[in-house]
């Protein structure tokens, strides 16, 4: 080009300016607190709004529970002994109730002496679900889910240590008759075989053989009547139970209410729709007042069996519902690819269709036994001691006839400790099993 | 042919009925058809037996027998010498007025607290988190019996408002929170459709006679007439209407004393929705201007006229005013008294479900991908009519069936309403009838057709509803 310019001055900068830092305010907290909490005037007012919120909350409630009294036998002496500590008219909390009554609420009137054993059972508990929560657990440890459920029974209720091992029999009799016989009799016939003579060997021959083991050998548990326990225990049994219970029955229902057979799929809807057009406490109210009317006269068993039952029917047609929108979900072809491979029904279902139906379903399912937990409460309307009814009955005594907010706390915080456990292993269960966008 | 891949024939036989699968799903269902048959016959020839031990039979004759005890809440005139029938509507009206606020409320603080959780802003939705899991992971019993005793515990008396430095009430001394429940102003009409029955001729207590006697029914027996009045049935309005002629004949003596019936609130509510479907028309109108002519016409302001005009005029025919509560002898006369019951049930239960309706008000959201907004913004669309036309239809697709599923389980959980002695149906019905009367079976079995006939239909509504928003393919 020319050189016209050659001589006049630069308005171009030829060096470069050094590196500055960002403005102050565009960096670190402060850049995070103006975007986040101070970004227009609607959120500078829920920010404002929020942090009154939570200051009003704290200050009320952290002196209150701070401050509480864990020291006194009854209300008023904790009331005498605030007014002495703090002032006249503070208000502080009286934890010296759950000093005091902390086994009642969890264990109910179960015998003072033999707390060890739902301790144990409760150890027990865990070591059984630990390999079936989390695959790092050995494998071997299974044996001890198979077993843990008569262990279990052994341990809470007592008695004769033969009668679960009697009954642990029947379930050997039904696997070496499928073992054994399935090649000889055929599949059909073994399977019938299998259902049909544990069943029999359960109604005429368990009793009698573990009466005859346990006067030969008598080793037994104390017997602990079912009206005894209550509390956080009782919460456990049914909600267990009722989890364990439900969960093949809600698969079975889901897959009946998808199957082609008409009979079985109507049953599987009507069953399904009236137990979930109805709530659970009328459910309940059946149980205690009604079944009387459908068994044989005479007939007449535990009512917290009879509970496990209408909790376990009714949390299996809402997880046969999750469960099916989880068969729903998957592409036709997974279907005819296992039809393709020649499986039969189960095969199909068992190998290819439910791994993944279930693997969609899992926060689903999770929701309905963390529902179910929490309807264990319900008992307490047809006189079962749930920790809300214990804490009424403790309130009824002339010691703590006053108490409410303490044990509302300590009863709220553990059912929430157990359920959000149960929504956050969720979780930890959907991220693992995630296969697509890794 | 054809005859070479045919198989040869072969006559039937009956291993076909296990071995076949073209006929062994006709065996399984023949065998599972027997077998239920089998139970069901069983279940009901226990049941014969067993009523017959007790000599007991099985009818609803009970139901048209006096039903004798009182129910404190009523919607609709009842007293305890009238039928179990009747008493188990008024439990049945309660359990939908408890359900219907509940669903209002639980709606609002779940888009809100939904909505909230998604803001940038750490504060609000970590404080929403705790709201969330708070509720979802404690079981509603214990929220429903937390309320009440908040309610009866840390509540004032009646008597603290007395006095300069006693409690205060809200909202220009219109709204009374005690122990013993909430008083809010209730809206009466001086010139009710109803008719009006006139002060008795006692120049001196005219307004005291004019709050207790608009307290209708028995001493002591509130009525919510807000809100759930629309579903009050004729008879009040009869009853009222009979109170009216005997009233008139002695209008000259003294004052009118402002009331309410059934039929005003009919009116209210017929004008209400005649001033929706014009102000609907109105904007139909401006479309077709717009569309013809590339104008649009105001409407907005023509369309709240059409609505609040009406609504004004009847008002003022009808000679609306709100009788507020006032302290009377040893509690507040006048207005409406919400029960502690109502109000924790009602509380409990919609923070208990707007804490479920938030998580699915959050997933139908964040279901909508980025894309959709960029594309709308993309076609010139402004961010309202983004949210309107292109967000919102597509999110509710994903809210709208869970959220009802909600409203069901709300429905159902309002049953829990036996913790604070709430006269639902289950109280009625399911209750005192039952202990009274003896009929577990027959009791038990309406109460539990009561419920299912209300969720088959709730949910019958939703499947039309849903199917007429759902994605349309090919």
């Amino acid at each position: 080009m020319s050189d016209t310019h050659a001589q006049t001055v630069a308005y171009v900068r030829d060096t470069m300016l050094d590196q500055q830092d960002p403005p102050l305010n565009q960096v670190g907290a402060v850049k995070w607190i103006r975007e986040n909490l101070f970004s227009g005037w609607l959120n500078i007012l829920l920010t404002l709004l929020s942090l009154w919120v939570v200051y009003a909350a704290l200050s009320h409630l952290l002196p209150w529970a701070l401050r509480g009294i864990w020291d006194a036998s009854n209300l008023s002496e904790c009331r005498a002994l605030a007014a002495e500590r703090y002032g006249a008219d503070a208000s502080v909390a009286c934890w010296a109730v759950l000093a005091e009554r902390w086994p009642q609420l969890i264990f109910g009137f179960f015998p003072k002496e033999l707390y060890w054993r739902p301790i144990l059972a409760f150890l027990l508990f865990l070591a059984a679900v630990a390999p079936v929560l989390f695959s790092s657990v050995p494998r071997k440890m299974l044996w001890v889910t198979a077993l843990a459920p008569f262990a279990l029974f052994w341990l809470i209720w007592g008695g004769s240590i033969w009668g679960p091992i009697a009954a642990i029999l029947g379930f050997v009799i039904g696997w070496a008759i499928m073992t054994y016989a399935a090649p000889k009799i055929g599949a059909l016939l073994a399977v019938i075989l299998a259902i049909i003579v544990p069943v029999l060997y359960w109604l005429f021959v368990c009793g009698p053989l573990a009466g005859a083991l346990a006067s030969v050998v008598p080793l037994s548990l104390q017997t602990v009547a079912t009206q005894k326990m209550g509390g956080f225990l009782l919460a456990t049994i049914i909600g267990v139970s009722g989890i364990v219970l439900s969960l093949p029955l809600g698969i079975l229902l889901a897959l009946g209410r998808q199957s082609d057979m008409f009979i079985i799929n109507k049953f599987s809807v009507a069953f399904i729709e009236i137990i979930r057009g109805v709530p659970l406490i009328v459910w309940l109210f059946t149980a205690s007042l009604l079944l009387n009317y459908f068994l044989p006269p005479g007939t007449n068993f535990d009512l917290m069996l009879r509970v496990i039952i209408m909790v376990t029917l009714f949390s299996a047609a809402y997880i046969a519902e999750v469960v099916r929108g989880g068969l729903a979900a998957l592409p036709k072809g997974q279907y005819e690819a296992a039809d393709a491979l020649g499986l039969d029904y189960w095969k199909s279902m068992r190998l290819i269709i439910l791994p993944q139906a279930l693997k969609i379903s899992i926060p689903g399912i999770v929701n309905t036994f963390i529902g179910l937990f929490k309807d264990t409460t319900l008992v307490v309307f047809i006189g079962l001691l749930d920790p809300i009814g214990l804490s009424s009955s403790i309130r009824a005594s002339t010691d703590w006839n006053g108490v409410y907010w303490e044990l509302f706390v300590f009863i709220g915080l553990c059912f929430f400790i157990f359920c959000f456990s149960m929504g956050r292993y969720s979780l930890f269960l959907e991220k693992k099993l995630r296969r697509e966008h890794r | 042919m054809a005859t070479i891949s045919d198989p040869p024939e072969r006559g039937f036989r009956l291993s076909q009925l296990i071995f076949d699968t073209r006929y062994r799903s006709m065996t399984i269902q023949v065998v599972a058809m027997v077998l239920i048959g089998l139970l069901l016959s069983w279940l009901i020839s226990n049941t014969i037996h067993n009523l017959e031990a007790l000599g007991k039979d099985f009818n609803f004759g009970f139901l048209s027998q006096p039903a004798g005890y009182d129910i404190n809440q009523q919607l609709i005139d009842y007293n305890n010498q009238m039928t179990h029938g009747r008493a188990a509507l008024v439990g049945i009206l309660n359990t939908l007025l408890v359900a219907v606020l509940g669903c209002a409320l639980a709606t609002v603080l779940g888009v809100i607290a939904g909505v909230l959780r998604l803001s940038n802003n750490w504060v609000v939705s970590r404080l929403t988190a705790v709201y969330v899991e708070g509720f979802r992971n404690v079981p509603l019993l214990l929220w429903i019996v937390l309320i009440f005793a908040l309610m009866t515990e840390s509540m004032p008396a009646p008597r603290d408002f007395r006095g300069e430095d006693g409690s205060s009430m809200l909202l220009g001394e219109s709204v009374a929170i005690t122990n013993r429940g909430v008083y809010i102003p209730n809206v009466v009409f001086s010139r009710s459709l109803g008719g009006n029955d006139v002060a008795a001729p006692e120049p001196e207590a005219p307004a005291a006679a004019a709050a207790t006697t608009n307290m209708a029914g028995t001493y002591g027996a509130s009525r919510i007439a807000t809100g759930g009045a629309g579903v009050q049935t004729g008879q009040s309005g009869t009853s009222a209407a009979a109170g009216g002629e005997a009233g008139d004949g002695a209008a000259e003596g003294g004052e009118v004393i402002p009331t309410s019936s059934g039929w005003d609130w009919l009116l209210i509510l017929a004008v209400l929705i005649a001033g929706g479907v014009g102000a609907k028309l109105l904007g139909t109108r401006a479309a077709h201007i717009q569309e013809s002519t590339g104008k649009r016409p105001m409407t907005l302001p023509l369309q709240i006229a059409a609505v609040l005009v009406p609504l004004i005029v009847v008002l003022v025919g009808l000679g609306a005013s709100l009788d507020k509560p006032h302290l009377g002898g040893f509690n507040f006369d006048g207005g409406v008294h919400l029960r502690n019951s109502l109000i924790a049930l009602w509380l409990a239960l919609s923070l208990y479900t707007g804490a479920f309706i938030a998580e699915i008000v959050r997933g139908g959201i964040l279901a909508i991908s980025k894309g959709q907004t960029e594309a709308a913004y993309a076609l010139g669309l402004r961010p309202g009519t983004t949210m309107n036309l292109v967000i919102l239809p597509q999110a509710l697709r994903v809210i709208i069936p869970p959220l009802i599923s909600q409203f069901l389980n709300l429905t159902k959980n309002s049953s829990l309403a036996i913790a604070v002695g709430y006269m639902d149906v289950r109280s009625t019905l399911g209750g005192i009838t039952i202990n009274q009367t003896g009929r577990e079976l027959e009791g038990m079995l309406l109460l539990g057709l009561f419920y299912l006939v209300l969720s088959l239909l709730i949910s019958g509504v939703m499947n039309l509803y849903n199917s007429s928003v759902k994605l349309k393919e090919r």
